[in-house]
């Protein structure tokens, strides 16, 4: 009783906060520990990056672009992130469900820029719930939600023009409890995140990846 | 061994949420952030690759520690009786209510709640960030709990109201 009190309670609390984790830094956040690097140097670049980052894009998660690992490690957690913020919506996982797949493909499409297609992991045991735009430091990203008999929520986060080093190949990254597998497919970059462990997503990843292979 | 940056920037917005939980305004949230973060700067050379999330959590404590003791708060204290009067910074019924709980748990209590509640750590992990034992730790979340279900629920044991000294 005290116990399901307590889960409610820890589950209003990220409700309440979470919103945060989306909203722009302020700049003085963003700025301030640069300056006092000792290499006057990075933090210069690093500043002009973030000051560029701030007026082109006011986003949460913008990373110096000429940093070599920028990409690379900015990709997966960033779709950690928006799979760690929006799978535990209970209301509004998605903002177009399932239900209007086609609506949901053809929106997703014209504002990533290309055709997206959406794989089908019944085999695996998801179901589609749906899918939202997020933004992203290229422009728009289109999140999927899967959900499996149990309530298990996986994403699929896919962003056009990735920014992300060594192509194709297949790589792990853990975020807190969220496993993301994430490949560049030409100019599309994949993240499947889930709070499964990393064979179970792994498998799940295989066949994303098969399934869009052209 | 520096820290890199974008590692350190990328956990920003974990440390902002856990800070607007932890002292409720935006401002001294973002102080509190602020601090933590010149703080980060100045210690990376005793930074060790690991867990750089764990170790920006446990100097943000230190500095909310420090915070706390320049203003004479007991860490440990129910500060229902040393709390001014406290002004919700949002409209809505439920998540005002909610701020007006956590607000009301210790500040020890309240950090373990928050990043049990935000960050899903384990008791572990959150014993390491705070210094503290795992089993206080767990007291702390057991009672810290426990107030926020009768603040929240309005059981009759102890007044939420007793604001005033």
């Amino acid at each position: 009783m005290n116990e399901r009190r307590d889960q409610e309670i820890t589950a209003l609390i990220k409700r309440a906060y979470d919103p945060i984790m989306v909203e722009p830094l302020p700049a003085r956040l963003m700025l301030r520990p640069v300056s006092w690097l000792p290499y006057a140097r990075a933090a210069a670049t690093f500043a002009i990056g973030i000051a560029l980052g701030l007026a082109a894009y006011p986003l949460l998660f913008r990373v110096a672009p000429n940093a070599a690992t920028a990409g690379a490690a900015g990709f997966p957690m960033r779709a950690a992130r928006a799979h760690a913020v929006y799978v535990t919506e209970v209301r509004h996982p998605v903002e177009v469900d399932a239900s209007q797949q086609e609506h949901l493909v053809a929106w997703l499409s014209k504002r990533l820029g290309t055709s997206l297609r959406v794989p089908i992991l019944a085999e695996e045991g998801y179901s589609l719930l749906g899918g939202r735009l997020l933004p992203g430091p290229d422009g728009a990203v289109a999140q999927f939600m899967y959900q499996d008999s149990s309530g298990a929520r996986l994403t699929l986060y896919v962003s056009h023009r990735a920014n992300v080093e060594s192509p194709t190949a297949f790589r792990f990254a853990q975020e807190g409890k969220v496993s993301v597998f994430y490949w560049i497919d030409r100019d599309f970059g994949y993240a499947l995140s889930g709070d499964v462990d990393r064979p179970a997503l792994a498998r799940v990843a295989n066949v994303v990846y098969r399934q869009l292979e052209p | 061994m520096t820290v890199d940056h974008d590692q350190v920037v990328a956990y920003i917005p974990n440390l902002r949420r856990y800070a607007r939980a932890l002292v409720n305004d935006a401002e001294a949230a973002d102080d509190l952030v602020q601090d933590t973060l010149e703080r980060a700067v100045r210690k990376f050379a005793l930074w060790r690759p690991g867990n750089l999330r764990a170790w920006l959590f446990s100097i943000m404590h230190n500095v909310f520690v420090n915070q706390l003791k320049s203003r004479k708060i007991r860490f440990d204290e129910e500060l229902d009786e040393n709390l001014p009067a406290y002004i919700p910074s949002v409209t809505n019924d439920d998540v005002a209510d909610l701020q007006r709980a956590i607000m009301q748990l210790s500040p020890g209590q309240r950090e373990v709640v928050l990043l049990i509640a935000l960050e899903d750590l384990t008791y572990n992990d959150v014993a390491k960030m705070l210094g503290i034992p795992v089993g206080t730790v767990m007291s702390r979340l057991s009672r810290g709990r426990e107030r926020l279900r009768e603040l929240l629920d309005g059981e009759p044991s102890r007044s939420p109201l007793k604001v005033v000294r």
